[in-house]
């Protein structure tokens, strides 16, 4: 086998050759294989989506046109050679298409289940501009990690003789994950500091089984031991150990990817009664301490009428938890319309076919209590669509005197998070933004601190995995470059 | 894993341990807590700091068993270990000379309310300590308290021990009877609530460590909410320390209940 992955390796060369371009954009796209949705409310543990067969995978990456020019890659925020690694599954090479993901990705099983590759790499794909579908790169990628993970032919990245010098990561989500993979490879001694008690971050707390299986996580976490990367948990930086700990104890480099901690709330009345909880809650209770499993000593509470307060992939997760979980009616209570969620397609699609309604242009003024204290009731405001806002979508205003009362027992937050003051609050000298959020060069990545840099949702305030991902990869690269000075 | 170093019992449901965590031994001051768990599938609970011991890397936590999690804790015994111990949280408590303190415990609120007695004394202020419980086994750590107290009232219930009564009576009695710059008070939250309802009536600032439902401990899941003077807090990153005066008492008790 030719290891060349370039363009203009032979077998990259013949392999476009071999089948025409007409024949490949007349493929249509293939489709995910997936549990049905009334089995998958049974089940809440079980993946919705399958993975896609061999057979068809080698259908999906003969639809990629091996474009001189591909705009796939610029789309991603971590710029995986997205050709050469579809073009290694065309020639049924699997075991080196992951080699490829994992040459500019920690996590490659992960994303290819929950990027947002509609709004990346495949709204770039030339198909779009032919009014056909993308190529499917997100299963495709999905496939290739799999694939190699079930054949237990893992392949651990080239990585350079180590030069001694020890680098802390405060935070082990995708940010710091993908950071400490990257330093790793440079052969520096990594060591990643973990609040919780599991390591994996919002990968394990916030995303549920159903949309990203923790033994998926955990095989990529294991690649990253198996590099060095040292994992400490229930370690708080700024509480256990402080900034100044650290630099006694050696460290030369600090990348602090705390995430975006703190749930937000609406601040309306009732919204403390007993029954009402942020997604954060309720996602950590079910996901993360196992709550609802046998002989898990963690409580949730269980509602037949349940509403979820946002439109975001977090409130589709806490939703579709919920009905899971037995809610009889499991309801999205939108402000704006359906075309201004800003939930992935695929999570909207997933939560329509298990029987969640929705409550689009609604928005609770209150929640009402019963003797005990419990949430039985919220007052809903009818709204309608304006002028377009800041963020460029049309902004909901109330439509006076259009107020309903529906019955709730459970109700769930998903209004967005705000960054987490503690790390940042801990280090004097950091500058940090009215959001709490720590500033950062956004091309370095380096903040106020010379050897302190940051990513992900604590310099973002609420964004995806794989944009944390790319703010870990663009730190390792700038704090590797002024270091080796 | 933090393992056991000794165990005492204070009463059959009440129990002290001795515990390895050398990092926390060292970082923590009056009025921090930590959140522990027993077992691969335990909960995550709150627990307050009541001592240190920084050359020997320990921390001294009191339990009382009244859950799940908090029966399995008390039931470890020396040598064994809890999952995982992660802190010192919250914010410390405010140390600083106002003149006289008085510090009020109840039941197993006395093993937080310790070192922040012994930071107050060494402030250099006048401390006495109300200490109460329904019954005389129910009064613990008695003798440290005394070691650090310029006066120590006991009030129990039952009468069985110091002064029948509850601790609202010991400590109006100290109100009635001399300048009063500070109270603290630690205990169940019924308690604390009239404390503070005592105490505004002699508009005397009132400080109180509350200990509600927790996941984390970070700020992250917001279970631990309360409303103080109209705006919701979390307990975990802006206390557990408040103006008793502010917290809204009746709310708090409500969301106590919410997983009974």
């Amino acid at each position: 086998m030719e290891n060349n992955n370039t363009r203009d390796a032979n077998w990259r060369e013949d392999l476009r050759k071999s089948k025409s371009a007409k024949d490949r954009t007349s493929t249509p796209r293939v489709k995910m294989p997936e549990l049905d949705g009334k089995y998958r409310v049974e089940h809440r543990l079980e993946e919705v989506n399958q993975g896609l067969t061999a057979e068809m995978a080698l259908i999906e990456a003969t639809r990629c046109l091996d474009c001189p020019d591909p705009q796939c890659v610029t789309g991603c925020p971590v710029n995986i050679n997205i050709p050469g690694f579809i073009k290694n599954i065309e020639r049924g090479e699997f075991l080196e298409a992951a080699k490829v993901l994992k040459e500019t990705s920690a996590l490659p099983a992960v994303c290819g289940r929950v990027c947002p590759q509609e709004k990346q790499c495949e709204s770039r794909c030339i198909h779009l501009k032919m009014k056909k579908e993308a190529v499917a790169i997100g299963y495709l990628e999905r496939f290739a990690a799999d694939n190699e993970r079930i054949s237990g032919n893992i392949a651990l990245p080239e990585v350079a003789p180590s030069n001694g010098i020890k680098i802390a990561v405060v935070g082990s989500g995708p940010a710091g994950l993908s950071f400490a993979g990257d330093m790793a490879k440079r052969g520096y001694s990594i060591t990643v500091f973990e609040a919780l008690h599991e390591i994996g971050g919002v990968l394990k707390y916030g995303i549920p089984e159903f949309r990203l299986p923790n033994a998926v996580v955990d095989v990529e976490i294991d690649g990253l031991r198996k590099i060095g990367v040292e994992f400490i948990k229930d370690c708080i930086i700024g509480k256990t150990l402080s900034y100044d700990d650290l630099h006694d104890m050696g460290f030369k480099g600090i990348f602090v990817a705390s995430g975006a901690g703190l749930p937000r709330f609406m601040n309306i009345p009732g919204e403390n009664l007993n029954g009402i909880m942020s997604s954060n809650e309720y996602l950590t209770r079910v996901n993360l301490m196992g709550a609802g499993c046998d002989g898990c000593d963690t409580p949730v509470l269980k509602g037949h009428n349940v509403a979820i307060i946002g439109g975001g992939n977090t409130a589709m997760d806490s939703v579709r938890t919920a009905r899971r979980m037995g809610a009889e009616r499991a309801i999205i209570v939108y402000r704006r319309s359906e075309e201004e969620m800003p939930a992935r397609l695929e999570e909207v699609k997933h939560a329509k076919e298990e029987g969640i309604e929705f409550m689009t242009l609604h928005n609770p003024i209150e929640y009402i209590g019963d003797e005990n204290g419990r949430v039985k009731a919220m007052r809903v405001q009818r709204m309608e669509l304006g002028e377009p806002d800041e963020s460029g979508r049309r902004s909901p205003i109330a439509i006076e005197g259009a107020i309903i009362e529906i019955p709730v027992d459970m109700v769930i937050v998903s209004v967005g998070v705000s960054p987490n003051p503690l790390v940042p609050k801990s280090i004097a000298g950091l500058d940090v933004s009215r959001r709490n959020t720590i500033v950062v060069n956004e091309d370095t990545m380096q903040s106020s601190i010379s050897d302190l840099y940051a990513g992900g949702d604590i310099v973002r305030g609420g964004a995806t995995v794989i944009l944390a991902m790319g703010d870990g990869r663009r730190a390792a690269q700038h704090m590797h470059e002024a270091l080796s000075k | 894993m933090n393992k056991i170093v000794s165990k005492e019992h204070f009463s059959e449901k009440v129990v002290k341990l001795v515990v390895e965590a050398p990092l926390i031994a060292k970082a923590r001051r009056a009025g921090h807590f930590v959140i522990v768990r027993s077992g691969e599938h335990g909960e995550r609970i709150p627990l307050t700091i009541a001592d240190s011991d920084t050359v020997a890397g320990t921390i001294t936590l009191v339990v009382q068993a009244v859950g799940v999690s908090t029966q399995k804790i008390c039931a470890l015994e020396p040598g064994d270990y809890l999952t995982d111990v992660v802190g010192p949280l919250g914010q410390a408590t405010h140390i600083e000379k106002v003149g006289t303190v008085v510090c009020c415990g109840g039941g197993v609120g006395v093993a937080p309310l310790l070192p922040i007695i012994k930071a107050m004394k060494q402030a250099g202020n006048k401390v006495i300590s109300v200490l109460a419980g329904r019954s005389k086994d129910l009064i613990i750590m008695e003798d440290q308290v005394r070691e650090n107290s310029d006066e120590v009232i006991i009030m129990t219930d039952d009468g069985s021990y110091g002064t029948k009564g509850l601790v609202t009576n010991g400590l109006e009695e100290v109100i009635n009877r001399e300048q009063v710059d500070l109270v603290v008070t630690i205990g169940p939250a019924i308690m604390m609530k009239f404390v503070a309802l005592l105490t505004k009536k002699y508009d005397i600032k009132t400080v109180c460590s509350l200990n509600t439902v927790m996941v984390d401990g970070t700020g992250m899941c917001g279970a631990c909410r309360i409303t103080i003077d109209g705006v919701t807090k979390f307990v975990c990153i802006d206390g557990p320390e408040f103006d008793a005066h502010k917290v809204n008492f009746d709310e708090m008790l409500m969301r106590l209940k919410a997983y009974k």
